[in-house]
C-alpha cells in the first residue's frame, strides 16, 4: 500500500459500532429508559447495580460499547450532514462530529472508571 | 463537445423527502443521533450510581419526568429501525462462505435475531437478579 | 382501460432553452406498448424534433435508459400500461447533464471506467505465455463473478444514488461492481490494483449504503454490495498492514 489512509479503520469501527448498537440497544432502552424509570419493572437496587458496574470486566465491556457506539455515530451523522443537508463546509463537519466521538470516549472513561471506584 | 450547451441539473435540498425509499435511508441515518443520545444517558446512570443510593434516586426520578420519557420513545424507535435495517443489510454486506458454499442471505438474518434475543436475554438476567 | 394516455415529457433544447420544460403528448395506449414504444410513437407519428436514445428494445444494449415517474427505468421495459391512467411523467437520467430533451452526457462515467480497470490483469507477462494458452475455468468459478457480469452500463443506479448527485467525484455504483466483477474472477491478478484506486476517498468510501442502486438494476447486478465488499477489503487490507507493517500486502 502506497499510503495509509484513515477511512478503512473508521469505517472498520462504524461497523462494529453499528453491530453493537444493533445487539445491545433495544434492551438497554427498553430497560434503563422506559421499564425501571417508569416503574414497569422494579428497579434494580443500588447494591446491586454499584456490584456490577465496579466489575472490571464491565467496565472494558462498557468502555468498548460507548465509545465504538460513539464513533459509530459520529460517522453516520457526519454523513447525513453532508447528504442530507448538503453542507459543503465537509472538513469543519468532519472535525465537530469525529471531535465530539473523541471528547465522549474520554468523558466516557471518566465516568466509567470514577463509578468503578466508588464501591 | 465544448459547444455542447448543458443543462446541469441541481438536487434539491429536499430529494429525500421525495421518495419512501430515500426518507426511510434518512431516518435510519438519523438513528445515528438517537444512538448518541443513549450512551450519553447511560453514562449519567452510571454517573447517578456512582455517587450513591441518592443520586439514583434523584437520577430515576429525572428519567420518569415526560420529557425524557418522550425522547426515550423516540429513541427506541430509532434504535429498533437501526436494528432491523442494519440486520437486512448485512448479508449485502459481506458474502460469508462456509466451507466453498455461499451462506444464504436468510442465515446471516436469522443468525443475527439470534444474537439479539441472546445478548437481550443476557443483559436482562445480569441487570435483574 | 382508456385507449390513450398522456406523456408529461421533459424538453430541453439548448440552442433556445435555458432549462428544461415539459411537453405533453397523447399516445395510443395498448397492453403490449412500453414508455419506449410511446417516445418512438410521438417521434414518428407527432413530433419528430423530441431525441432520445435507444436501441435493441430488448434490455440488453442499455441505452434506454430514463426516470419513469421519478424512478430510473429502461424505457423499454417499462409498459405503459402500468401508469394507467396517467400522464406519465419521462425525464431525461437524474445526475447527469442534460444534452438535448431525454439525452445525457454520460463522459463522467466514460472516464471512471477504465479507472477500476475493467478486464483481466496477469502477473505473467504476456509476452512468455504461448500465444493460444487457455485458462479454464469452472462452473463454480463463473458462478463467483457472474452476476457481477451482467451489467449492461445502463446507469439506472448513477440515477438512482443520492451520492452521486451530490459530489459527481464519486465514482459509482456500476464502476465498483465491475471492479469486483473481475477480482472475483479466477483468471485475474489485479486486485491489488484496483483496490489501490478504491481506497482513496473519491473511491468507495462516499457511499452510504442507500441502497438504491441495487433496488434500480434492471440485471440484478447488486452494486451496493460489491461496494460494501470493498469497504471491507480495504478495512481488511488496512488491519492487515497495520499489523504486519513491513513489506506485508
Amino acid at each position: 500500500m502506497t499510503r495509509r489512509r484513515v477511512e478503512p479503520l473508521v469505517w472498520l469501527m462504524f461497523s462494529a459500532g453499528g453491530v453493537l448498537a444493533a445487539v445491545f440497544l433495544p434492551i438497554l432502552v427498553l430497560l434503563f429508559g422506559l421499564a425501571f424509570p417508569l416503574g414497569w419493572l422494579d428497579p434494580p437496587d443500588h447494591e446491586h447495580l454499584l456490584a456490577v458496574i465496579s466489575h472490571p470486566v464491565t467496565l472494558v465491556v462498557l468502555l468498548g460499547l460507548f465509545v465504538l457506539m460513539l464513533v459509530h455515530s459520529a460517522h453516520r451523522f457526519r454523513y447525513t450532514l453532508y447528504d442530507g443537508l448538503q453542507i459543503k463546509a465537509q472538513r469543519t463537519v468532519a472535525v465537530l462530529c469525529y471531535g465530539a466521538a473523541i471528547v465522549g470516549s474520554v468523558a466516557t472513561l471518566a465516568v466509567l472508571w470514577s463509578a468503578a471506584q466508588a464501591s | 463537445m465544448t459547444d455542447l450547451r448543458l443543462y446541469r441539473p441541481r438536487v434539491s435540498t429536499w430529494w429525500w423527502t421525495r421518495k419512501r425509499t430515500y426518507f426511510v435511508f434518512v431516518m435510519r441515518e438519523l438513528s445515528s443521533i438517537f444512538v448518541a443520545w443513549f450512551v450519553v444517558y447511560l453514562l449519567l446512570f452510571v454517573y447517578a450510581v456512582g455517587r450513591g443510593e441518592a443520586a439514583y434516586q434523584r437520577f430515576l426520578d429525572w428519567a420518569s419526568s415526560p420529557w425524557v420519557t418522550v425522547l426515550n420513545v423516540v429513541a427506541l424507535v430509532f434504535v429498533l429501525l437501526h436494528t432491523v435495517t442494519w440486520f437486512n443489510l448485512t448479508p449485502q454486506a459481506m458474502a460469508v462462505h462456509v466451507m466453498g458454499q455461499k451462506v444464504p442471505a436468510w442465515h446471516i438474518v436469522a443468525g443475527q435475531y439470534t444474537g439479539l434475543v441472546v445478548v437481550s436475554g443476557f443483559v436482562f438476567w445480569l441487570v435483574t437478579r | 382501460m382508456a385507449d390513450s394516455i398522456r406523456l408529461r415529457v421533459s424538453r430541453y433544447r439548448p440552442d433556445t432553452d435555458s432549462e428544461p420544460r415539459w411537453q405533453e403528448y397523447d399516445v395510443p395506449l395498448r397492453k403490449e406498448w412500453t414508455v419506449l414504444d410511446g417516445l418512438n410513437h410521438v417521434k414518428n407519428e407527432v413530433d419528430t424534433t423530441l431525441s432520445f436514445r435507444w436501441s435493441c428494445r430488448m434490455g440488453i444494449c442499455g441505452s434506454c435508459g430514463m426516470n419513469v415517474d421519478g424512478e430510473p427505468k429502461l424505457t423499454c421495459g417499462t409498459f405503459l400500461s402500468d401508469y394507467a391512467p396517467g400522464p406519465v411523467m419521462i425525464e431525461p437520467l437524474a445526475n447527469f447533464p442534460v444534452v438535448r430533451d431525454l439525452v445525457v452526457d454520460l463522459s463522467d462515467f466514460m472516464e471512471k471506467l477504465p479507472r477500476v480497470k475493467p478486464w483481466i490483469i496477469r502477473e505473467d507477462d504476456h509476452r512468455t505465455v504461448e500465444p493460444d494458452v487457455e485458462y479454464l475455468q469452472t462452473p463454480e468459478e463463473l458462478d463467483a463473478y457472474k452476476q457481477f457480469s451482467m451489467c449492461i452500463n445502463c446507469m439506472l443506479c448513477y440515477a438512482a444514488c443520492p451520492v452521486y448527485g451530490l459530489d459527481p467525484e464519486f465514482i459509482g455504483p456500476a464502476a465498483v461492481a465491475l471492479a469486483e466483477r473481475y477480482d472475483l474472477d479466477s483468471r485475474d491478478q489485479g486486485n491489488r490494483e484496483r483496490l489501490d484506486v478504491l481506497i482513496e476517498h473519491d473511491g468507495v468510501w462516499g457511499c452510504t449504503f442507500v441502497g438504491e442502486c441495487t433496488r434500480v438494476c434492471p440485471e440484478h447486478v447488486d452494486p451496493a454490495s460489491a461496494i460494501q465488499r470493498y469497504k471491507l477489503k480495504a478495512a481488511m487490507e488496512t488491519v492487515k498492514a497495520l499489523l504486519l507493517p513491513r513489506g506485508a500486502r
